[in-house]
Order: C-alpha cells, then sequence, then structure tokens
C-alpha cells in the first residue's frame, strides 16, 4: 500500500449535543478507490465536511499529503487539490454546460489579473472533452438546470475532473441515477482513476456498486468506525451486517 | 477592439446609431438637457445595480452610497483647492465666492478623479465587513450603511450637514452648463456600457454569474469568491462615484437627504429598473432604465400626485408577473440570440437551446 494522501487522526465533531463523528480515524490511499458505508445518520457526510473544511472540527487532526488542513477554510482546500462532489448535486443552474465546466477551471494559482482574462481554445477543447467523456456532449449548450438529475451528476462529476483534483471525495455518486447507468458511471469513475490518477474516496450506499468499485472500505456507524478492509472481507463482516439489519 | 467587445458590424452599426441619437438630442430638445442627461445618469444607475444585483445575485438596497460619496468627495474636493472648505460651508450660499474658470476646471477634474476612487476605497472595506451577509441580510444591511450614510451626512458640520453644499458656479455661459454636463453623463454611461461589455466577456463573468447560482459550489471548486465580489461591487462603486460627482455639479446645490443619498427614490429606481429590463443581461438594465424614465416623465406630467402609485404598481406588476424582465422574456423566446462567445467556433453553436 502506497503513501496516504488523506489521513484522518482521531476526529471529533458535534452539532450541539449529537455526536456525528467520534474518535474517528482513517486513511486513504494514493492512486486508491476507497470507499465509505454505514447506515443513514452514521456520520459519513459529516465526515466528509470535517474533511473538506466545511466546518471546523472538535478534535484530531486531517492531513493531506502530510500537511495539516484541519484549520484551514473550503476554498483553501481545494486550492490545494481535494475537490468534493455534493450529495443533492450541485451545479451553476442558470449556466450552460459548457460554461459550468470553464468556470471549475483549477484555481490554484490564478491571480488576481487571471480574473479578466478569456478562456484559451485549449481550454474550451478540454471542456468539450470532459463532456464527451460523461457523455453530455450534445447538451454542452443546455442551461444546467434543465438537465435531468442523473445528468446533473454527470455534469458535476465532468466539473470536478475539470479542476484537474488530487483527490475527490464523491457523497454518493449513484443515488438517483437510472440503474442501467450506473455501470456507465463505474466505468468512468474506474477511468477517472486510471487514466487521470485521482484518487477517489466514495460515500455509498448501493453495495453492488460499492463492492465492484473500491479496493478497501470503511464501515461507519453511529458516528464511529466499526470496520475497515476489502470489499470480500466487509460484506462478511458480521458488525456491518448487524449496523445495516439494526441488530444494534 | 471590436473582437474583444464582441461587436459584428451590424451590432457596431447599431451602437453608431445610438451614439448619434444621444449627440443630437440636447439639440432636438435643449429644454430638456438636464433631464436627458439625468436619463444617462439612470442608465448608469441600473447598468452598476446589475453587476451584484443581477450578475452576482447580490441585492445591494445602497448602492445610492457611492452615488452621494462621489458627489461629496467632488464637492469638497473643488472647494478645497481654492478655499477653506468649513468656512465656505459655514456660510451655506450666504456669501458669494468666485471660482475662475480654470480654477473650476481644475477642481472639477480632480473631484471626479477622487470621486471615483474614494468609493472603490470604501466598497473595498464595507465589502470586508457585509459580504459575510448573503441573501436578504445583504439587501438590508446595505440598505442601512447608506441610510446611515445620509444621517452622518446631515449632521456633520464640515460638509455642510443638512443646510447642504452650494456648488460652486459653472463659468460657461447658461445653455453651456447643460451641455456640458449632458456630454459628461454621457460619456461616463458610455463609458460603463463599454467597460461592462469587455468585462462580462472575461472569466470574471463566469465567476460572479457563479456565485450567484450557487456560492457554496463555488467556494467548494476552490473559486476565490471574496476576491470576485470584491472586484464587483468596486466596480460598481467607481463609476457611481462619478455619476454622483457629475450630477451634483449639474444640480447646483447638494444635501444628504434628497440629492446625495435619496434611498428611497434612486436607491430602489436602480433596483426597479434593472428588473423591468431584465436583470443579468448587459442590455436589460439599458432597456429597463428608458423604458423606467420615459413612464417616469409620462407619470410626472400627467398623474402628478399619482406618480409614485403609478411607480408602485409598475413594480409590483413586473416583480409578480414578469420577473424576468423584458431582456430575460427575449431570451426565453430566441435563446440564439443569446449564444456564447466568440471563441466558440460558429459550426458548434447551440441548436438546442436554452432555459427548459
Amino acid at each position: 500500500m502506497s503513501a496516504p494522501v488523506i489521513e484522518v487522526r482521531g476526529v471529533a465533531k458535534a452539532f450541539g449535543g449529537v455526536v456525528a463523528n467520534h474518535d474517528v480515524s482513517l486513511s486513504v490511499a494514493d492512486g486508491s478507490i476507497t470507499g465509505l458505508i454505514g447506515p443513514n445518520g452514521s456520520g459519513k457526510t459529516t465526515l466528509f465536511n470535517s474533511i473538506v473544511g466545511q466546518h471546523p472540527i472538535d478534535a484530531g487532526s486531517i492531513r493531506f499529503l502530510g500537511q495539516e488542513i484541519s484549520r484551514l477554510n473550503v476554498q483553501q482546500i481545494a486550492r490545494l487539490g481535494m475537490l468534493r462532489t455534493f450529495q443533492q448535486t450541485r451545479v451553476f443552474s442558470k449556466m450552460d454546460c459548457v460554461r459550468n465546466l470553464l468556470i471549475s477551471l483549477p484555481h490554484r494559482d490564478s491571480e488576481w489579473k487571471d480574473m479578466f482574462r478569456r478562456y484559451p481554445a485549449e481550454v474550451m477543447e478540454r471542456a468539450d472533452g470532459l463532456l464527451e467523456f460523461v457523455g453530455l456532449y450534445s447538451k454542452r449548450m443546455q442551461i444546467a438546470g434543465s438537465l435531468s438529475f442523473g445528468q446533473q451528476k454527470l455534469l458535476e462529476f465532468a466539473m470536478a475532473l475539470m479542476n484537474q483534483p488530487r483527490v475527490l471525495l464523491l457523497d454518493e455518486p449513484t443515488a438517483g441515477i437510472n440503474p442501467t447507468l450506473i455501470n456507465g458511471l463505474i466505468d468512468r469513475l474506474k477511468r477517472a482513476n486510471a487514466e487521470f490518477g485521482i484518487t477517489l474516496f466514495v460515500i455509498e450506499h448501493n453495495m453492488r456498486v460499492i463492492m465492484n468499485l473500491a479496493s478497501h472500505i470503511y464501515c461507519m456507524s453511529h458516528g464511529e468506525l466499526l470496520a475497515d478492509g476489502p470489499p470480500a472481507s466487509i460484506q462478511d463482516d458480521q458488525r456491518v451486517i448487524d449496523a445495516y439489519l439494526g441488530a444494534h | 477592439m471590436s473582437l474583444r467587445l464582441g461587436l459584428t458590424p451590424r451590432s457596431l452599426t447599431g451602437h453608431l446609431l445610438l451614439l448619434a441619437a444621444g449627440v443630437a438630442a440636447p439639440f432636438l430638445f435643449p429644454g430638456h438637457t438636464i433631464q436627458l442627461a439625468v436619463f444617462w445618469v439612470f442608465v448608469l444607475f441600473a447598468l452598476t445595480w446589475d453587476i451584484m444585483g443581477g450578475q452576482m445575485g447580490y441585492n445591494s438596497l445602497g448602492n445610492i452610497l457611492f452615488f452621494g460619496l462621489g458627489m461629496y468627495v467632488c464637492a469638497v474636493a473643488q472647494i478645497a483647492i481654492v478655499y477653506d472648505v468649513a468656512q465656505y460651508t459655514a456660510a451655506s450660499g450666504a456669501v458669494r465666492v468666485d471660482f475662475s474658470p480654470k480654477e473650476y476646471y481644475q477642481g472639477l477634474a480632480l473631484g471626479v478623479v477622487l470621486a471615483a476612487l474614494v468609493p472603490v476605497v470604501f466598497a473595498v472595506v464595507l465589502s470586508w465587513i457585509l459580504f459575510g451577509l448573503r441573501g436578504p441580510y445583504y439587501a438590508i444591511g446595505t440598505l442601512g450603511v447608506a441610510i446611515a450614510a445620509a444621517e452622518l451626512t446631515n449632521s456633520w458640520n464640515y460638509v455642510g450637514g443638512g443646510m447642504g453644499i452650494a456648488m460652486p458656479v459653472f463659468p460657461g455661459g447658461p445653455g453651456m452648463r447643460e451641455r456640458f454636463f449632458y456630454a459628461a453623463c454621457m460619456a461616463a454611461t458610455i463609458l460603463c456600457y463599454l467597460f461592462l461589455r469587455w468585462l462580462y466577456r472575461t472569466r470574471f463573468s463566469l465567476a460572479i454569474n457563479a456565485i450567484r447560482d450557487d456560492e457554496d459550489k463555488a467556494e467548494a471548486l476552490g473559486l476565490h469568491t471574496s476576491r470576485y465580489k470584491m472586484v464587483a461591487w468596486s466596480v460598481s462603486a467607481f463609476f457611481l462615484g462619478i455619476a454622483g460627482a457629475l450630477f451634483g455639479n449639474m444640480t447646483g446645490f447638494i444635501e444628504p437627504m434628497e440629492t446625495a443619498f435619496p434611498t428611497l427614490t434612486f436607491g430602489i429606481f436602480m433596483v426597479a429598473m434593472t428588473l423591468l429590463g431584465g436583470k443579468g443581461t448587459l442590455w436589460g438594465p439599458v432597456i429597463g432604465s428608458t423604458l423606467f424614465y420615459a413612464l417616469r416623465e409620462l407619470t410626472w406630467t400627467y398623474l402628478l400626485g399619482w406618480q409614485y402609485i403609478a411607480l408602485g404598481v409598475l413594480i409590483i406588476v413586473n416583480v409578480v408577473y414578469f420577473q424576468q424582465g423584458i431582456v430575460g422574456w427575449l431570451r426565453q423566446r430566441r435563446p440564439q440570440w443569446f449564444a456564447p462567445h466568440a471563441e466558440t467556433p460558429a459550426d458548434k453553436r447551440l441548436e438546442t437551446g436554452g432555459k427548459a
């Protein structure tokens, strides 16, 4: 196993009296596809939000490529190369697909004067290429808000790729997608991982998808880490089965 | 130049025709030169309001602050290069003070430059404080700042307080004065239009549109959102400051409540005009302000006493039944007129169209 890109150590987060995360420690290996599963309300999205800097954490440490990031804000972490997609799918709904991709260009090195520049032809081509990759090229001039939910998910995924992140955190990428399209999406996620070298950290409820996709899976329950291991061992882990079936 | 501004030969002709109409107007209607100058100021109001309210989704109700600020900064600069400001304002117009033509024009030039720059400084400082607020909270916050500015100016004797300032008298003849300020207001508005036309073709435009659609998502992508918001407000402040400086000199007498910081008239007009024409477009504010100006003149002439009720009805109908405005409605009907810029090769232009 290669060095971890994300290293979470003893992270805790409570909202008032509700403990969403308690002493969570995990690591995501560079270049891997790592899964995060658990019943509803087990604290998966809270952990994602903590990692990307959406809210401050109460205790613990989060490192990205060895750098402590638990005190940085969302924009700073995104510019370091760690991006997330949203469970509810968020695209710029009044802009067309091409513009959605153009604005997703990495902002790592953008300087003040860059805001007054225009987009060079190769950037436009890359945007078209990525729309082709997710199968939305024919809809490239459509307003994003007019796309179906599944298409918006694909657009959001293309936007994330346009940003050329080192790590991509995906919150339920297949939720709400037509079952026949899920295989295509799994294929694209794997290709993004293999061809673009993007490490993926995926929250997923669809067991078939996550078992097929991830090489290592963490399972959370009641805000704590319950088990982790390769898909085969997670599938047979009695604690995981109990957590999902409520035999707690 | 024409490429950077996206002017095709056809649209260039259209622009030149409008320019010719603008130049001819004060000669065709010499008795209405000041009203026509006010029309240009209205267009500038709507254009600058739309940067934030339309393109970026931040509905500022306090942009009039920069207008009044520019007006006062210019007045003080004009007076200060010749007289002691406190002495001048204490006399409140009772003392006749003379400015030589040279002093007047030098003062005006300096005043306009400062009137553009000081509001930008204010916009930068205020954006640190106010951009933590979103939605209606931002609207109310900006409104509060504008009202506070009016009240503070009202009780600040150095700038004349509620008594106001009698502006230096224009050195030319009476007809000259109107034409001079008409030309200045028109030039400022055209400059603002051309600047925005260029600005809306850069990455800046996409960024502020992204902030309008989903600011959290923009942050999640790593956009320097506060940078863009600060620049957007500064651009508004820059042109509103110039407009204030010119308007104050054109009026000849300035005071805080009705002339410099009229939140309830000009401050609301800029919002109403933009909504009428269609927010988030370049031509929406121009068309909206033209129509609004015409309606305002008509109601002031034929419905005097009822003019605010008529305008109120217009705003209500606009907001309830016609939210997209004139240009917004056109964009729904004819999406191909609003295809993206020239970077896209013509053969790839949209076939499928805009909004659902």
